[in-house]
């Protein structure tokens, strides 16, 4: 474990805490069991421990702890499954609002996602893989304002959205990084359809249909056909954040796994004392121990800001990914039939994991990325 | 939680983005170091050579010769005067009683201008921190003060034909003669023996208790009755030999801690010799990137990319889990309070893990140019390079195999039982 300060320690001792006791896999299981995407409940509780400003600066009433800080708590949250808009609005939109908007966005919206009052996404993915570039989805001119038609995918919390970052070109082709433009919208705009997309991991996805949706020019974030950068710095955020839950998820997906092996009976004896078994746990072990310092070290590279952010965020998103990939499959492995069971939780997490891995990009873009980083 | 990846729990350590966040104002430590950082620069930019930029991978093995030369000369002995080579043990011995910090720094500093550290081998990675550990007084005042110079070769005698990974099982045996131990016995694959100047040895003196019958005696290498037979190896190099001692005298004063402590002493050191081997650093210019070696050899597309796109994606995986490694050496430093913990199993096998993938993609890369033993025909980087292959698929079985890794990570880590 990283060399946490006594604020940090206190954040991650509160959201163990919180987790192991208001949102435990349990509580995963009976939302989805209820058909919901989050409880509102929980939700309410992460938004009045102030989890949800914790990358908003103190002026717009957040904590301004930076992804050192939310990165714990989504640690944490992955290790039980923890559905809630935190991760979308109060990382991933936050950060968007905040390092690409004006001020008068920053006013109206950071407070409201620090306070939990509103739940703002990103509308950006298309096709079938994420790829901000390929974006189509048009953004006509249209005296004072802009008029957008077309449609979004795996739009995370789609359904709950207040607002949505909307990528869209306002001149080019798909395929050119030019030309695209961040709009913030308001969800009950005229001309927005949404429909729940039903994901396997149960959680809030959905598809959003702009038909004809009129937004005025203070609806611009950052400059007309100038989004493809900023809001790829904006994407290596979520890429770490993402990567933090996965590391939680990892952790849990071993630790339950150990303990299985260890309680476990065949043969008279517990199968942690099969050496195949032993030896496979050592190679998972060592690569979660990896994947941890690849996600201690991409949280501080995105909090200062600096030239390593990006690699860090690629290793992070493309690295971590592969260890949840393995840890996923061997959690089920390990478990035998129980493992392929509903009733058992080791689904879960392989459905989550793989989720979690496409967003955003997967492992195999990130490669593609680091080639390209590295001039290859 | 079960298990505990590190020991201890460190103080916070300037992160090295501390310059670009949001900095906090010098504190009379952080300017303490920054002067120390300057000392550093300057005394380096003095005393290296730059005729041996880059040229660490000479002395990567683990019980490396010492090159010949004035400028290699001229530097192992600037740096063994100045104690930097053994920055942090104490200054009695003349090394450089640094703080971790202040080491840390210094390291940096040695990578940045593609120098690097020529106090190595295993006086200074396993000897020196074991009787730092459990030496006496006349013992470290002995040998340390030729460690911190560079001035000695040591040689480390565990295995033996019929212990390996179960070391235990060895039988070289040390008879107490009242004033001296007289000691029997083969050891093997030893590394470095060939031009060591002692060897700190594994030796039976009970029979009654296989772990508890154990020795650690140091045995002067130019004792009349030590016999060492170079073997030659798959990559046609030399780096060990078998020893034979046949009615060697050694003197009392030799045995590091009790009689039937040695055990206990050699696991000790097996961990300082696994985190040398796992945290072996490289630092900038020693090793050439793959994807440029690849470059090179296969050449890119019209958009600049590698024309093998399979090769390049393995590529990139492999220097990403390099990267993850390299991490975390680094989170193990930061995070351990003192010396090695059960978590320099975990290093152990991700540096082997990281280095044999490494060599064998260049092997690839490289082709038929690749396959070169000796002449003219092939670059002798290449003829390098084939070999170091080889010569590094020792990695995963010196200072404990890889499966023996698995195993006190499964069941000292992890918690795993044994059959019992
Ligand atoms: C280049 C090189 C340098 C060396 N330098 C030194 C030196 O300087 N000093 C020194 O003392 N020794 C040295 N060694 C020896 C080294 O430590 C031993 O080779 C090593 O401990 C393995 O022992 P072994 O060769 O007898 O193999 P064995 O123990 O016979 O092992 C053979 C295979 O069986 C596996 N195996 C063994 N036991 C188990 C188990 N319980 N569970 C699962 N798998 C198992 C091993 O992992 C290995 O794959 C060196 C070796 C090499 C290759």
């Amino acid at each position: 474990m990283a060399v946490l300060t006594e604020e940090q320690q206190m954040l991650r001792d509160g959201a163990q805490e919180w987790v192991s006791k208001r949102a435990p896999v349990s509580a995963f299981r009976a939302t989805r069991d209820s058909g919901a995407v989050f409880d509102p409940a929980l939700w309410k509780e992460i938004a009045e421990m102030g989890w949800a400003g914790m990358v908003v600066p103190e002026a717009q009433g957040g904590s301004d702890f930076g992804l050192t800080g939310m990165g714990l708590v989504l640690e944490e949250m992955g290790k039980t499954l923890v559905a809630s808009p935190l991760f979308i609005s109060g990382l991933v939109a936050a950060s968007a609002i905040k390092s690409i908007g004006n001020d008068a966005q920053k006013a109206d919206w950071l407070t409201k996602i620090a306070d939990g009052s509103a739940i703002v996404t990103l509308a950006i993915d298309e096709g079938t893989r994420h790829n901000t570039a390929q974006t189509a989805m048009q953004a006509q001119a249209d005296g004072d304002g802009f008029t957008l038609s077309g449609t979004k995918v795996q739009v995370i919390e789609g359904i709950a959205a207040d607002a949505f970052l909307v990528l869209a070109r306002t001149s080019g082709a798909a395929g050119d990084t030019d030309g695209l433009t961040l709009f913030l919208v308001p969800a009950n705009s005229a001309g927005i359809t949404r429909t729940q997309l039903k994901t396997f991991d149960s959680r809030g996805h959905a598809k959003v249909v702009f038909d004809g949706v009129k937004v005025g020019k203070d609806a611009v974030v950052g400059t007309i056909g100038g989004a493809h950068a900023p809001l790829e710095k904006v994407l290596d955020v979520a890429r770490v954040g993402i990567a933090c839950e996965m590391l939680g998820l990892c952790q849990q997906a071993f630790d339950t796994t150990l303990e299985y092996l260890k309680t476990r009976v065949q043969f008279n004896t517990i199968l942690a004392q099969f050496q195949a078994l032993q030896h496979r746990m050592a190679d998972l072990f060592m690569e979660l121990q990896l994947a941890r310092s690849v996600i201690e070290h991409a949280v501080r590279e995105i909090d200062a800001g600096g030239d390593g952010a990006e690699e860090a965020a690629i290793l992070a998103k493309g690295f971590v990914g592969d260890v949840a990939n393995k840890m996923s499959r061997q959690m089920i492995q390990l478990h035998g039939g129980i493992g392929m069971t509903d009733q058992y939780d080791a689904g879960f997490y392989i459905k989550r994991s793989r989720v979690l891995e496409a967003t955003f990009g997967n492992q195999s873009q990130q490669s593609e990325r680091w080639a390209n980083l590295h001039d290859y | 939680m079960v298990y505990q990846f590190v020991a201890g729990r460190a103080t916070a350590r300037p992160s090295r983005n501390a310059e670009k966040g949001r900095s906090k104002p010098m504190n009379a430590q952080d300017s303490q170091l920054a002067a120390f950082r300057a000392e550093a620069r300057e005394w380096l930019a003095k005393n290296f050579p730059k005729s041996l930029t880059g040229k660490r991978d000479v002395l990567m093995d683990i019980a490396p010769r010492y090159p010949e030369g004035e400028d290699w000369a001229a530097w192992k002995t600037a740096m063994g005067d100045k104690g930097w080579g053994t920055p942090t043990w104490p200054t009695e011995y003349g090394a450089g009683g640094l703080s971790r910090q202040e080491a840390m720094i210094l390291d940096d500093e040695i990578e940045r201008i593609g120098a690097f550290n020529p106090i190595v081998g295993m006086g200074v990675n396993m000897l020196g921190p074991t009787l730092l550990e459990f030496g006496t007084d006349e013992q470290r005042a002995q040998h340390l003060p030729l460690v911190v110079r560079g001035a000695v070769n040591w040689c480390q005698g565990y295995s033996e034909p019929g212990a390996g990974s179960d070391l235990a099982s060895l039988k070289t045996k040390a008879e107490d003669k009242g004033d001296h131990y007289l000691v029997n016995g083969q050891k093997i694959w030893t590394s470095g023996s060939m031009y060591a100047d002692w060897c700190f040895c594994l030796v039976r003196t009970s029979n009654d208790h296989k772990h508890e019958g154990i020795s650690f005696l140091l045995i002067d290498m130019h004792s009349p009755g030590v016999e060492v037979r170079p073997i030659t190896l798959i990559s046609g190099k030399q780096t060990f030999a078998e020893v034979f001692f046949t009615d060697v005298k050694v003197e009392k004063g030799n045995l590091v801690g009790d009689l039937r402590q040695g055990w206990t002493i050699a696991k000790r050191l097996m961990q300082h010799e696994r985190n040398g081997i796992g945290a072996r650093k490289v630092s900038v210019g020693e090793l050439r990137p793959v994807h440029e070696v690849a470059k090179e050899y296969i050449g890119t597309d019209d958009q600049g990319r590698l024309s093998d796109y399979d090769l390049r994606a393995r590529i990139a995986r492999h220097q990403m889990w390099e990267r993850a490694q390299r991490l975390t050496v680094a989170r193990v430093v930061e995070e351990s309070k003192q010396g090695p913990s059960e978590a320099t199993s975990v290093m152990k096998n991700a540096g082997s893990v990281s280095i044999q993938t490494r060599e064998e993609l260049l092997m690839e890369i490289m082709g038929n140019r690749g396959i070169g033993w000796e002449g003219d025909d092939y670059l002798p980087v290449e003829i390098e390079q084939t070999r170091q292959m080889l010569q590094n698929k020792a990695n995963s079985i010196y200072g404990g195999t890889y499966e023996i890794q698995a195993n006190i990570i499964s069941k000292r880590i992890l918690g795993m039982l044994d059959h019992q």
